[in-house]
């Protein structure tokens, strides 16, 4: 095992990770930064991210309306400081990432320009045409490269934490070229590591987005919080989930099901003019949405995809020279992926998952309750998401809790004694065996059996609509899996070097861990919120009993302990969430 | 269902630990319509052999992450479709120029390296506090550099570039784009500290032009539009050299 010595490590090179790096660096120029990514930085899924970053930057908007249109979106279950901290500090970030180069699209003059995204009452997305988190991660990456301070490990993968005396004090990891087991000491961790949207099967996430840090972190005793909240996107591509971004509705195009009628009118959203209008039909928050096509789908009103169920996103009349403009790479996506010109056809699309918007839990300063250890990004729970995140709040959430996530950390690596060598050493042996010992299994069954075992689990019991029944199958059969997981997996591969199946086998561990903490928490919250829908009978919000946050609690072998802690509330007390109404049409920049 | 047919795989395989050489070896892939070499790919490590190794990430051709030669051609797998080959075989091999760490993933520190070096980020014009607000930039300026800046790393561009192939100190397509990127940006006043990249040997004056860079690139950035254009400035910034100070760079 190869042992090296620094101060922070931070894991996760997608947005999250770099601008905390960077901010680290700033902050305590002679602290030293591990940043390990189990991928090279400009890879991470933030450059997937598509529509935008929410900031308030029109003379019509207000901190106000972007604290509301958040808190209402979240179905009141967000954390009210963190959200004020969150819209205050976001037009600060964004220009950040403008004075480091980002390629923001610009008005005539110069000044930059905000598009509409769903459940926003004024133009607030900051975008760089469809190819927001692209150009952000690709920023941050490069401007990254400036700071001597931050050591990159590219293609080190993560697998556990050294805890000792109660504090963070070491990082394990995988050298994935070599198979070098690899301890980092040091005095604090930040977990950057992005969503579990790999639970479910159809998803509109990378590859890589396993849960590895929240199932690491969760493994050590730090709950996940409201981890039974997952966003599906309305818009993704049937069969492969591509996402097709918000973005395209925040322009102006159209749902219509299968017989050309603009279904959202049914489910609250209406009236479906004057068009465009904010927070109403396709500008609507995407649980709303995503539960109004499963609504359609019973009613027989989608259509037959060789990918499955779909309706129309119809973008024609927006136009060649906008959507060419405005919507480049998903004029190409639908082109590549299912043979579809988003000029002269709508593009057929489905909910998919996208977004966890519960992780590890954390404070406004991104502390989590492990000392020394930070989170940031789609890993963490820092309180702004609630029940349902609102389109781009997660790139805004990544700078601005990242640069707070950086400060900190470093500050608090700072303030502690250097760890304690050779307890941390021994962890990190015992640690690096437990790894080793899966590629030492003689029997046992093939990743891929169990993890399609587990999406169809998900997918079945814990989707867009829950039921008491199935959620309880779902637990159970999570449970089973984990067992079969612990009896063996049998890999064909058992040499060292950049061995994928065996990366495979530790985040298949991980992610069926995050998937149970997922179903056992939905199926103690009694009651429907956000992306949280039930149809059995707590169909309604419930907000004497269940206005909390749920906390899942790791218990070993056994199924995870579920409790609850209270909601910050400061300013707006849980009202009706409504949407649609009449209005006036939007003026469109 | 969509339509299953049965296509040939041939992966290029070479393990550090155990090969002396690289192989090639076949799998026969069940696959629909639908389905991108990538997918094929997962299908043989999933059900087939385990073993195979390659990167990926994205699936939706932004990450970069699994640009292959593909029938002899930089590609990225998520992005080519097993339809386009059937009924023939498809051979996968890993990025040309590269060397090899294990089956088709290759060794992309040299890149790294090439990229730090070019100083990928905004050295700024003028001090402006972040508090005072943002750069303008008009969308004519912001024309000038936006294509350069939508590369995605992928290498693809240096799997095509002969020059590269025969001598790896060019610092080549993608990184001489990028560089372009940020010398072209209206908010950034380093390209005196850039130029003497371009001007070195191994800098803009090793491309010879085949252009098969722009060709492969499968996010229209034009490489070879970049290296060009810096042509033109370095021998500009070798005129200006001796008429003014910092080369005539501003």
């Amino acid at each position: 095992m190869q042992v090296i010595t620094t101060d922070l490590v931070i894991v996760g090179g997608g947005g999250a990770g770099l601008r905390a790096a960077i901010a680290a660096a700033e902050t305590d120029p002679g602290l030293g930064v591990a940043l390990i990514s189990k991928v090279v930085p400009m890879r991470s899924h933030t450059v997937a991210a598509e529509g935008g970053s929410a900031a308030v930057v029109r003379a019509d908007d207000s901190l106000d309306n972007h604290f509301d249109d958040t808190v209402s979106g979240g179905d009141w279950l967000c954390d009210q400081d963190v959200v004020e901290y969150f819209v205050a500090n976001s037009t600060r970030e964004m220009t950040q990432l403008e004075h480091w180069g980002c390629p923001w699209s610009r008005k005539p003059d110069g000044h930059i320009n905000v598009r509409f995204f769903g459940g926003m009452k004024v133009q607030r997305t900051w975008f760089a045409a469809d190819k927001t988190g692209f150009h952000m991660l690709h920023t941050l990456f490069q401007t990254s490269i400036k700071y001597p301070s931050i050591k990159r490990y590219d293609e080190f993968f993560c697998c556990d934490l050294i805890v000792e005396d109660g504090r963070v004090q070491g990082v394990l990891a995988i050298e994935i070229a070599t198979g070098e087991l690899c301890l980092f000491k040091c005095r604090a961790a930040i977990m950057a590591t992005g969503g579990a949207g790999r639970v479910y099967r159809q998803n509109t996430n990378a590859g890589i987005v396993t849960g590895d840090g929240m199932g690491i972190a969760y493994r050590h005793g730090v709950p996940l919080r409201d981890i039974e909240f997952m966003q599906w996107h309305p818009t993704a591509l049937p069969g492969t989930g591509i996402l097709i971004t918000e973005a395209c509705r925040g322009e102006g195009a159209i749902l219509t099901n299968k017989d050309g009628y603009r279904y959202l009118q049914d489910y609250g959203m209406g009236p479906p003019d004057p068009w465009p209008r904010p927070k109403a039909m396709e500008l609507g928050p995407r649980d709303r949405l995503s539960q109004a096509f499963w609504h359609e789908e019973q009613k027989g009103r989608t259509f037959s995809h060789p990918g499955g169920q779909a309706v129309n996103l119809d973008l024609r009349h927006l136009g060649a020279k906008k959507i060419h403009e405005r919507l480049p790479l998903i004029t190409e996506v639908a082109q590549t992926f299912v043979g579809v010109d988003a000029v002269v056809a709508p593009i057929p699309v489905c909910p998919a998952v996208h977004y966890t918007m519960g992780g590890i839990v954390c404070n406004v300063t991104t502390e989590t309750p492990l000392k020394g250890l930070y989170a940031v990004g789609e890993c963490s729970s820092v309180g702004i998401h609630g029940a349902n995140r609102l389109g781009s709040n997660s790139l805004a959430e990544l700078c601005v809790f990242g640069k707070p996530a950086g400060e900190n950390a470093a500050r608090y690596a700072r303030s502690v004694a250097p760890n304690s060598s050779a307890a941390v050493e021994k962890l990190g042996e015992a640690a690096a065996q437990r790894v080793l010992a899966l590629l030492q299994r003689e029997r046992g069954e093939r990743v891929a059996t169990l993890r399609d075992e587990m999406h169809e689990a998900m997918e079945t019991g814990v989707s867009i609509y829950r039921k008491a029944d199935t959620m309880k199958i779902a637990c159970d059969k999570i449970g089973q899996l984990r067992e079969r997981y612990r009896k063996g997996i049998k890999l064909d591969d058992t040499s060292r070097a950049f061995n994928t199946e065996w990366l495979s086998a530790i985040e298949l561990g991980l992610t069926l861990d995050v998937a149970e903490a997922i179903a056992h928490a939905a199926l103690n919250r009694r009651e429907s919120r956000g992306a949280h829908m039930r149809l059995d009978e707590y169909q309604e919000r419930d907000d004497t009993n269940f206005l909390k946050h749920s906390l899942a609690h790791y218990s070993g072998d056994g199924a995870p302990r579920i409790d609850f802690s209270p909601v910050t509330i400061t300013k707006s007390q849980p009202k009706l969430r409504v949407y649609g109404g009449e209005g006036k049409k939007a003026e469109m920049t | 269902m969509a339509e299953t047919r049965t296509i040939e795989m041939e992966v290029l395989r070479y393990h550090p630990e155990s090969d002396s050489a690289p192989r090639f070896q076949s799998y026969q892939v069940p696959f629909t319509p639908d389905m991108s070499v990538l997918q094929g790919l997962q299908y043989i490590k999933d059900h087939l052999d385990g073993s195979l190794t390659f990167r990926w990430s994205c699936r939706m051709a932004i990450c970069g992450s699994c640009g292959h030669m593909v029938n002899g051609v930089p590609q990225l797998s998520c992005h080519t479709f097993l339809r386009d080959y059937f009924p023939a075989k498809v051979r996968v091999e890993p990025l040309n120029h590269f060397p090899i760490l294990r089956d088709l993933a290759i060794d992309q520190t040299d890149f790294l390296t090439k990229l730090e070096s070019i100083k990928p980020y905004i050295i700024p014009a003028e001090d402006k506090p972040v508090e005072s607000g943002e750069f303008l930039q008009t969308p004519a300026q912001l024309d000038r550099f936006y294509q350069f800046s939508q590369c995605i790393n992928c290498l693809l561009c240096y799997a095509a570039c002969p020059q590269y192939g025969l001598n790896s100190d060019f610092i080549g397509p993608g990184a001489m784009a990028l560089l372009h990127r940020y010398n072209a940006d209206s908010r950034d006043g380093g390209r005196a500290e850039r130029m003497p990249l371009v001007n070195e040997e191994e800098g803009v004056w090793s491309c010879t032009l085949v252009g098969y860079c722009s060709e492969v690139c499968p996010k229209g950035v034009n490489p070879a539009n970049a290296v060009n254009q810096n042509k033109v400035n370095s021998a500009l910034d070798y005129f200006f050299r001796f008429l003014m100070p910092k080369g005539g760079t501003r």
